[in-house]
């Protein structure tokens, strides 16, 4: 079968391929269409009977005749070459060179969709990741294996974040490390592209990283497998290579809106704003693949920027990457449009990993408690500000306005940074306490009477200089 | 033998006349397992366990004879099994870090041995009704085994083994059924999962489960054989809820059900459970907890059995006489897989794409919680406990409508407080327990006999605050009376010093029923003699700023639960620091240092 080529194409729309009367085809089976200039695009099958055979292309039907097609179902589902050699290199979606070099030659291939992880085959994520960005490290901690989107919108600057975490990323007390980065674009701008070359290159990673693109002119329908692609490599590097991999994925939103336009052209039953039911679980099988593997020592740390429709974040798309992620980095408009960088929302900002990750073992003992003191002091000192901005700061009350100062400082020296600074962990730290110690030690009960005598140096006296 | 006409996702269309509806079916030349959930004509509609890629039309189709069952007996506790029961520690050991397809394993071990003692009073010849103990395996140093005769069969007991060490494949018993055809049993038998096990009558719940945490057990109850959800939006806190049940609960038997979640989760649960103890029993809390595990990246299909899967094992614990607990995480993952078959098999959609029996599936589901007497007379519960992730954290959608309707205890959980790190964020104010009065009696008894009225003043002043919480959001605090502004003090109080409860922290992630009490009851008296005080004219700044305040808020981390009598002490603090004010306040102040509220001297 796979040296016959089929002209049976009945129907074509969406970037669906439709034929006829093709027996025993594979589902997931790899395909090649060849169109009426004899320009190859590539597919897969998503259903398959005897009768009727849907193939998506992701090079997208557009210009396809249907008596001027030609396919050749391949009889094997859709691999990738792997090789230490993928390092360094730009690749398309589907794994074709994009760097004007050869395509790479190996023994070794592996089927893009990969299988899912045994969960008793994991090991939890522990280590924790100093990305020298204050915000990230004391109140949202990133760990080896951990999979933590950033929420965006448009125009805020996530690719400056997430080029800064790749920059900065490191193990404390571990030198250079065992790392790679894998880099998947989906449906970004030429000059974001090139932004995330440039930053790779001027911090020397270059020869560790791989890149797959799709650009926002590119086909859209290769988006639904650039990311499985990606990972596959990733899986490679991490648990075959023992590397450290950090995978950013940029933008899953542009990822799900390809998934929605094949999911209405095959008629499927939406759920919410037109998206399928199964995004949950699509979206799923991808950020799943990060995580730790017991008994092998590299990993798979994740990072997808997920840009919000409208900045909303109850939209499908952040929605259920929230519900499958180990938590999120959420990006404000407010704080960006104060020039504060990195903009990141304290409160509905989250890790759910940092709890194994910090403390006396890891970082520091108070770590903990600092940050979730941290939280309900800054979530306390909004509402002040919000009453503040009712009845006016001169009749608040002086603790009132205690807390007043309390979030401007916070903003301006803790979550406000330099895009090329790199914070310890420590002087981090060091700077939530300073901060801290404006509010009275009474009100910090977050915090042990321990943490109070040790850290805090309130001083009545700077009450009444208020 | 049939063969398969389409694939479509995990659906696949066979040709195979005379299957029945629910049969099990292997198909391919993988062998992966199906079950038939629509028959039309010759066709038979099946749902596929695992991935359908490399399927092809024409492959074979096998006919098992047999519904999904689970299989129930010694070797289940400890365990992690997928959503149809396949064993994953046994799974990883033969195939590694990746699930592969088609690998079919027993989930009872096969070769282990078990010591049964046969129950002393059985004697040939007698009648053996189903659901009677025929012996007991001490299963872990802390747990019997009851081995049941299985519910469907019964009749005169031909033969018992012997006391001796048996795998569960050996023949234990022999019986003669009313048909007059002799069974063959032993340690294990098979129960559809879809189908509820039988009991002789439902009776009445009454007994609080207690879960250690303060805003569940006081404010929310739950009863052993009770039904709550969990609401809540992503990072709000449902697992985490989950988990603490899981850890503390006073129940037999956890069994907890990934359906649709994080692999990591299940692993945290793996890694710490073998180290941590079981409060009750003092053993090893791993020997008394039962994973199913269908993490969000595992077909579909079997997430949509997972919680059947669960529910039988827990029944299955409830007839041999104990408390069991079933927590599933999370319904809602359960009802997008029923969506997406119902989806592919073209059903009419009626609610943002559910199919119209989301709403009766999840009712019957919930009726399997309840309190028994057994088929052997025995009592027994299962108590079902189910997180619910609407989207977008909108209550409204179906799945969390529909099951707010079911349940008797709904503990919401708020994004608002999640984002202040106030965990658990249970929402005293969208919370509900329809159990308060059923739990009551047991509370006056085992903590003290004010337990309901200080509830309920606990809750009068939290609802009464959140309404002067608004009136300063939009005038200011300098609009409220003295009173007032203590009142907000008072359930700023509540909220910090009881209802906040860290699951990290060592002394306060379990809470026993007598510390709750004795804690909320220290509160309160503060809230009940700041409040006379200022009817005496105590400035209200004064009593905000006592330091007695600060330490009242970390008595919960400051006292463990053997230090009740230390704790209850603290009252006598209070009754100092107060009766300093009154005997500065009693006699009238002199007419020249008249104080007025919101204003003190430096
Ligand atoms: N009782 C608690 N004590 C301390 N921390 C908590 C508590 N509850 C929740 N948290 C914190 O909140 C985080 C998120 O909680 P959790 O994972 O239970 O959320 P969830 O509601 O299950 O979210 P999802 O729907 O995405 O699964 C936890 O990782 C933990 O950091
Ligand atoms: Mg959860």
């Amino acid at each position: 079968m796979t040296g016959k080529e089929y002209r049976m194409a009945c129907a074509a729309r969406g970037g669906l391929l439709f034929m006829r009367g093709v027996p025993g085809v594979a589902l997931g089976g790899r395909v090649q269409v060849r169109d009426h200039r004899n320009h190859k695009r590539n597919g897969q099958v998503i259903r398959t009977s005897n009768d009727l055979i849907l193939v998506q292309v992701f090079e997208g039907t557009e210009n396809l005749g249907l008596d001027t097609t030609w396919v050749r179902f391949l009889d094997a589902p859709f691999e990738i070459t792997l090789s230490p050699d993928l390092l360094g290199r730009v690749f398309s979606g589907i794994g074709q060179p994009r760097d004007h070099r050869p395509p790479l030659i190996a023994a070794l291939k592996r089927n893009v969709n990969g299988a899912p992880m045994n969960p008793v085959a994991r090991a939890y994520p522990r280590e924790f990741i100093q990305t020298g960005i204050s915000t990230i490290d004391c109140l949202n901690s990133l760990v080896r294996g951990q999979k933590l989107p950033l929420f965006s919108g448009s125009g805020l600057p996530h690719n400056r974040l997430a080029a800064q975490i790749v920059r900065q990323a490191r193990l404390l007390g571990e030198a250079e490390g065992n790392f790679a980065v894998v880099f998947g674009a989906m449906g970004i701008s030429h000059d974001d592209a090139r932004f995330f070359q440039e930053s790779f290159e001027t911090s020397g990673v270059l020869r560790n990283v791989v890149m797959f693109i799709n650009l926002a002119d590119d086909p859209p329908i290769e988006r639904l497998i650039l990311p499985r692609t990606a990972l596959t490599v990733a899986e490679y590097l991490a648990f075959d290579l023992n590397r450290h991999v950090l995978v950013v994925l940029s933008d899953m939103t542009h990822y799900a809106e390809a998934l929605r336009e094949v999911a209405t052209a095959k008629g499927d039953v939406p759920a919410r704003k037109g998206y399928p039911g199964y995004l949950y679980s699509d979206l799923a099988e991808i950020y799943e693949r990060a995580g730790r593997i017991k008994e092998r020592s590299g990993s798979i740390t994740l990072i997808p920027v997920v840009s919000m429709p409208s900045d909303d974040i109850t939209h499908p798309i952040p929605d259920l990457t929230g519900y499958i992620t180990e938590g999120q980095i959420v990006l404000s408009r407010e704080l960006h449009n104060r020039s504060l960088y990195p903009p990141i929302n304290i409160p509905p900002s989250l890790s759910r990993l940092m709890k194994d990750g910090i403390g006396a073992a890891h970082t520091r003992e108070d770590h903990p408690r600092i940050a979730s003191q941290l939280y309900a002091s800054y979530a306390h000192a909004l509402e002040v500000r919000m009453l503040a901005s009712i009845i006016g700061a001169e009749d608040l009350s002086e603790s009132d306005r205690q807390y007043l100062n309390f979030a401007d400082d916070f903003e301006q020296r803790f979550v406000n940074q330099a895009e090329d600074e790199d914070r310890s962990i420590i002087d981090t730290l060091t700077l939530a306490w300073d901060i801290l110690s404006q509010l009275p030690p009474e009100t910090l009960s977050r915090l042990t009477e321990a943490d109070l005598a040790r850290y805090h140096h309130w001083t009545p006296v700077a009450m009444e200089e208020l | 033998m049939g063969e398969i006409l389409e694939i479509n996702g995990p659906i696949v269309t066979v040709h195979l006349p005379g299957v029945l509806n629910g049969a099990q079916v292997s198909i391919g030349a993988l062998d992966l397992i199906g079950e038939v959930i629509g028959l039309d004509g010759e066709r038979a509609v099946v749902q596929v366990y695992e991935s359908t890629e490399s399927l092809r039309p024409g492959e074979k189709v096998e006919p098992l004879g047999h519904p999904l069952v689970a299989e129930l007996g010694p070797g289940l506790l400890g365990q992690i099994f997928d959503g149809v029961q396949r064993p994953l520690a046994s799974i990883f050991e033969r195939s590694g870090a990746y699930l592969v397809r088609g690998l079919n394993l027993s989930p009872l071990d096969r070769q282990k041995t078990w010591t049964f003692a046969p129950a002393p009073d059985h004697k040939p010849g007698q009648r053996l009704e189903g659901g009677e103990v025929l012996g007991t395996v001490q299963e872990t140093p802390s747990f019997v085994h009851r081995i049941l005769v299985p519910p469907d069969l019964g009749g005169e007991l031909l033969e018992l083994a012997p006391a001796g060490d048996y795998t569960v494949d050996q023949v234990i018993a022999r019986i003669r059924d009313r048909t007059g055809s002799p069974s063959e049993l032993r340690l294990y038998h098979r129960w559809p999962v879809r189908t509820p096990r039988p009991y002789r009558r439902r009776e009445a719940v009454g007994i609080p489960l207690i879960t250690g945490q303060r805003i569940l057990d006081t404010f929310f109850p739950l009863l052993k054989g009770g039904k709550a959800a969990i609401p809540g939006p992503f990072g709000a806190g449902k697992t985490m809820v989950q988990q603490q049940i899981a850890r503390w609960s006073d129940a037999d038997i956890v069994i907890y059900v990934g359906c649709g979640e994080r692999g990591n989760e299940l692993v945290d649960i793996l890694e710490t459970f073998p180290t941590l103890t079981d409060p009750y029993s003092g053993r090893p809390l791993m020997e008394r907890t039962l994973l199913v595990a269908n993490t969000s990246n595992m077909p579909v299909v079997a997430r949509e059995a997972s919680i059947y899967v669960g529910v039988t094992m827990g029944e299955y614990f409830r007839d041999q006489g104990y408390d069991v607990v079933v927590v599933a995480d999370s319904t809602s993952r359960w009802a997008e897989a029923l969506r997406e078959v119902a989806g592919r098999l073209g059903q009419m959609p009626v609610e943002e794409g559910h199919p119209a029996y989301l709403a009766s599936r999840l009712a019957a589901f919930y009726e399997r919680a309840g309190c028994v007497e057994t088929l052997a007379g025995k009592h027994g519960s299962v108590t079902l406990i189910g997180a619910v992730s609407p989207p977008g954290g909108d209550f409204s959608e179906p799945v969390t409508s529909h099951t707010k309707d079911i349940v008797q205890t709904f503990w919401a959980l708020s994004k608002s407080l999640a984002d202040m790190r106030h965990y658990p964020a249970v929402d005293w104010t969208a919370s509900f327990s329809a159990y308060v009065g059923a739990a009551a009696p047991w509370w006056a008894v085992h903590a003290d006999p004010n337990w309901a009225e200080r509830r309920t003043k606990a809750l009068e002043l939290l609802t009464e605050a959140d309404e002067l919480a608004h009136v300063v959001n939009l005038v200011g605090p300098e609009a409220l009376s003295p009173e007032q502004r203590w009142v907000l003090e008072s359930a700023g109080l509540i909220r910090e010093g009881v209802l906040q409860q860290s699951a990290l922290d060592p002394v306060d992630s379990f809470c026993s029923p007598q510390k709750q009490f004795v804690l909320l009851d220290l509160i309160l008296e503060i809230h009940r003699r700041g409040t006379r005080l200022l009817t005496l004219g105590v400035p209200v700044q004064q009593l905000l700023n006592i330091p007695l305040l600060g330490h009242a808020k970390r008595l919960k981390t400051g006292y463990g639960n053997d230090q009740i009598e230390a704790l209850r002490q603290f009252a006598t603090e209070i009754q100092n620091t107060f009766e300093r004010f009154l005997q500065d306040y009693a006699q009238p102040p002199p007419a020249s240092s008249a104080v007025t509220d919101g204003e003190q001297k430096p």
